[in-house]
C-alpha cells in the first residue's frame, strides 16, 4: 500500500471523529503553545536585560571601592596611561535632591564626575556642552540637566543658560542631555550632572568610591580590569598571593559583561525552567494521544481485523495507525504554533510583555509534537498490527 | 511429496489438525483432515455448530495456521510468515462474510477498492475497478452510500464485489445468508452460482442443508472429522 493512501485513510479516520479527535490534540496545543509562550517571555526578557545593560556600554568597568582610599588625579592620569584604558571617571551620586526654578521645585539625583564621564557612560548633549577639566578645577557652579528634570521645572528642555538652583545654590545651565529613554531602573532622563569637585561641596563629602573606566574596545576588557586590579592591589598594599580570598572586602571591579553574564545566566535558568513545565505538558498531551489510540483500537477491532482478512500486512496496520498518531499530534502542534503566536500577540500588545519568538523554537516544537505523536501511537499500533484476523473479526 | 502432484488440485489438505489451547489444557478443533478440491468446485462445508467448519474456513482462508499437518493452496505450501498470509489472502482468496464485515466510514466504493489499494493499486486504478465490479452486482448507482445506508442483502452485494475484485482462486463464504431474509438469501445464492457458471472456485461454510443443496459438493464435518463427502442433487445432474 502507497504511504499517500495510508495518509488519506488516516486523514480521514481523524476527521471522521472531529471531537475526538480536537480532544486528543487538546494536551498538544496547550502543551505547544505554552512552550511557545513561555520560552518566548524568556527569550523576550532575556533580550531586555541584555539590550538594558549593553546600551550603558559594553566597554564600561565599574570600580567600586569598599574600604577609602585616596585616589588622586596623579592617579587617575596613571591609570588612563595603562594598556586597554582609555578613560577613566570618578563619579559621586545622591539621591533626593532639591531642585527648583522659579516657583517650580522637583527632586532628582546628582551624577558628579569629570569631562571624560560622557564618553565613558555614553552621554551626549542635544544642546549646549558637557562638563569641561576647567569647570572640574575650578569647581564652577554649571551644570547639564537631564530632559525630564528640565521639563519637571521649566516645562521645556529648551534650558541652555537658564539659572536653577540645587539644594538652595545657585547653578547655570549649561547643556542638555539627549534622552535616553526609561528603563527598569526608572528613567534614565530624570538627573542632573555636576562638575565632581563642585558636587563635593555642596554634598560635603570627599570621599569617592565609584569609578568607571572605559576600556578601549570590548576584547581589551580583561586587560584592562587586570591592570586596574594590580594598581588597587598595590595601593591597598594587599599581598599578590592572598588577593582571591581579600579583595572583595576592598573593592570590586565589574566589566558591563560580567553584569550581562549574571543576568543572562539568571534569565536563562527561568527560561529553562518555563520549558521544563511546557515539556512536562507536552508529556501529558503524548500520554492523552496514547490513551485515545489505545480505546480507538478497541474500537476499531473489527475494522482492523476487516482490513487483515482482505489483505492488510501487519506492517500496513501498524503504518496506519503511527500515522494517524502523528497527524492528530502534528495538527495539534500546528494549533498550538497558531495559538502560541496569537498569544505572544495579545500578551505584547495588552500586557506590553517582550516576547522573542525565535523560528527555531517554533520549528523544534512542532517536530515534538509529531515525534510524541509517533512514540506515544507506537504502543496502541503495534496492538493493532497484532490483533489476529480471526479474533477481530469475531470481536463484537 | 513433490509440488507438481500438489499443482494439479486448487486445495490440498493433508493431515491438517488444529489444536488450540484452553487454560491448561488443549482442544483439538480439527483433527486429521484430508481434503482436495479443484477449479471451478461449488463446495458446501457443512456441520453443527462446534463441528469445528470455522476452524476449517480459518485455515482454508490462510486466516491462521494448521497446528500440524500440510495445506497447499494452487500449489504453494501456506506454512509461512504473516506477511506472506496475508498477501495470499489479498490475492487468492475472497471472503464473505455472514455480517458482511464492510467499514462502516468508508463509502461502499472505498470498501470494494481497499483490497486493491493493499494489492498497490494507484486510488484511481483501484476506483475504476471497484466502480464496475460494484456494476456488476447491481450497485453501480450506490458507490457513494455508506454501508449502513444499505439493505442486508445490499451490503451482502458489496461483500461479494470486495471479495471478486482482486479476481481470486476461491471464494470463500462463511454462513453467507445467515444474516439475510430468505429473498435477499435467494439473490446472494444466485449470485454465487452464477459465479460458479462463470468458473469460479465457490466454498460456502453453512450449517444449513438446504443452503448446502445449492453446490455441487457437500463435506460434512463433525467433532472435527470429515464424515462425509459426497456430490449433491445438483453436481450429480451437472
Amino acid at each position: 500500500m502507497r504511504i499517500s493512501q495510508l495518509f488519506k485513510i488516516a486523514l480521514y479516520s481523524v476527521w471522521s471523529n472531529k471531537i475526538r479527535s480536537f480532544l486528543t490534540m487538546l494536551g498538544i496545543i496547550i502543551g505547544i503553545s505554552s512552550v511557545i509562550i513561555l520560552v518566548g517571555m524568556g527569550a523576550g526578557a532575556e533580550k531586555e536585560i541584555s539590550d538594558q545593560i549593553s546600551s550603558l556600554g559594553t566597554n564600561l568597568i565599574t570600580v567600586s571601592l569598599t574600604k577609602t582610599a585616596t585616589i588622586d588625579d596623579g592617579d587617575l592620569k596613571e591609570i588612563s596611561s595603562k594598556p586597554g584604558i582609555k578613560a577613566i571617571s570618578p563619579q559621586i551620586s545622591s539621591n533626593n535632591v532639591n531642585v527648583k526654578a522659579g516657583s517650580k521645585t522637583s527632586t532628582t539625583t546628582i551624577e558628579a564626575s569629570n569631562a571624560a564621564y560622557a564618553e565613558v557612560k555614553s552621554y551626549t548633549v542635544s544642546s549646549g556642552r558637557f562638563i569641561s577639566d576647567r569647570d572640574v578645577e575650578n569647581r564652577y557652579n554649571v551644570l547639564v540637566i537631564g530632559t525630564e528634570t528640565a521639563n519637571n521645572i521649566f516645562g521645556t528642555a529648551n534650558v541652555v543658560g537658564e539659572t536653577m538652583y540645587v539644594n538652595g545654590i545657585q547653578f547655570k545651565i549649561i547643556g542638555v542631555l539627549k534622552s535616553a529613554g526609561t528603563s527598569t531602573t526608572g528613567s534614565s532622563d530624570d538627573k542632573i550632572i555636576l562638575p565632581i569637585s563642585t558636587a563635593q561641596r555642596i554634598l560635603q563629602t570627599s570621599t569617592i568610591s565609584t569609578y568607571y573606566v572605559e576600556a578601549k574596545s570590548q576584547a581589551e576588557v580583561d586587560t584592562a580590569m587586570s591592570y586596574l586590579k594590580m594598581f588597587l592591589n598595590k595601593k591597598y598594599g594587599i599581598n599578590n598571593l592572598a588577593i582571591s580570598t581579600t579583595t572583595d572586602t576592598y573593592y570590586r571591579v565589574l566589566s558591563q559583561t560580567s553584569l550581562l553574564t549574571t543576568a543572562t545566566s539568571t534569565t536563562k535558568s527561568m527560561s529553562n525552567m518555563l520549558s521544563g513545565v511546557a515539556a512536562i505538558s507536552l508529556l501529558v498531551g503524548g500520554i492523552g494521544i496514547m490513551n485515545i489510540m489505545l480505546v480507538s483500537v478497541i474500537e476499531r477491532t473489527k475494522e482492523i481485523g476487516t482490513r487483515k482478512a482482505i489483505g492488510a500486512k501487519r506492517r500496513t496496520i501498524l503504518a496506519q495507525f503511527l500515522i494517524e498518531a502523528a497527524i492528530v499530534s502534528g495538527i495539534g502542534g500546528l494549533l498550538g504554533v497558531l495559538i502560541g503566536y496569537a498569544g505572544a500577540y495579545i500578551s505584547e500588545t495588552f500586557f506590553a510583555t517582550s516576547i522573542v519568538i525565535s523560528s527555531n523554537i517554533v520549528v523544534a516544537a512542532f517536530a515534538f509534537s509529531v515525534i510524541v505523536g509517533l512514540i506515544f501511537g507506537i504502543y496502541p499500533a503495534d496492538k493493532a498490527s497484532k490483533l489476529n484476523p480471526i479474533d477481530a473479526l469475531r470481536y463484537e | 511429496m513433490s509440488e507438481i502432484s500438489n499443482n494439479d488440485y486448487l486445495i490440498k489438505i493433508n493431515n491438517v489438525e488444529k489444536i488450540y489451547k484452553m487454560g491448561n489444557g488443549t482442544f483439538k478443533a480439527i483433527e486429521n483432515v484430508n481434503l482436495t478440491i479443484s477449479k471451478g468446485e461449488y463446495v458446501a462445508i457443512v456441520g453443527p455448530s462446534g463441528a469445528g467448519k470455522s476452524t476449517l474456513m480459518n485455515i482454508i482462508g490462510c486466516l491462521d495456521n494448521a497446528s500440524a499437518g500440510e495445506y497447499f493452496l494452487d500449489g504453494v505450501d501456506t506454512k509461512c510468515s504473516d506477511n506472506k498470509l496475508a498477501e495470499i489472502r489479498n490475492k487468492k482468496i475472497g471472503f464473505i462474510f455472514q455480517n458482511y464485515n464492510l467499514i462502516s466510514k468508508l463509502s461502499i466504493l472505498d470498501n470494494v477498492s481497499l483490497p486493491l489499494l493493499y494489492l498497490g493499486y494507484t486510488n484511481k486504478a483501484a476506483r475504476e475497478k471497484a466502480k464496475s465490479q460494484l456494476e456488476k452486482v447491481g450497485l453501480g448507482t450506490h458507490i457513494k452510500h455508506k454501508p449502513t445506508e444499505l439493505s442486508g442483502g445490499q451490503m451482502q452485494r458489496v461483500a461479494i464485489a470486495r471479495a471478486l475484485v482482486t479476481n481470486p482462486q476461491i471464494i470463500l463464504a462463511d454462513e453467507p445468508t445467515g444474516a439475510l431474509d430468505s429473498k435477499s438469501g435467494e439473490e446472494v445464492l444466485k449470485i454465487l452460482e452464477d459465479l460458479n457458471v462463470e468458473g469460479n472456485t465457490i466454498i460456502i461454510i453453512t450449517h444449513d442443508r438446504d443452503i448446502a443443496e445449492h453446490a455441487k459438493r457437500l463435506i460434512t464435518v463433525r467433532d472435527g472429522h470429515v464424515t462425509s463427502d459426497e456430490m449433491t442433487c445438483k453436481g450429480a445432474t451437472a
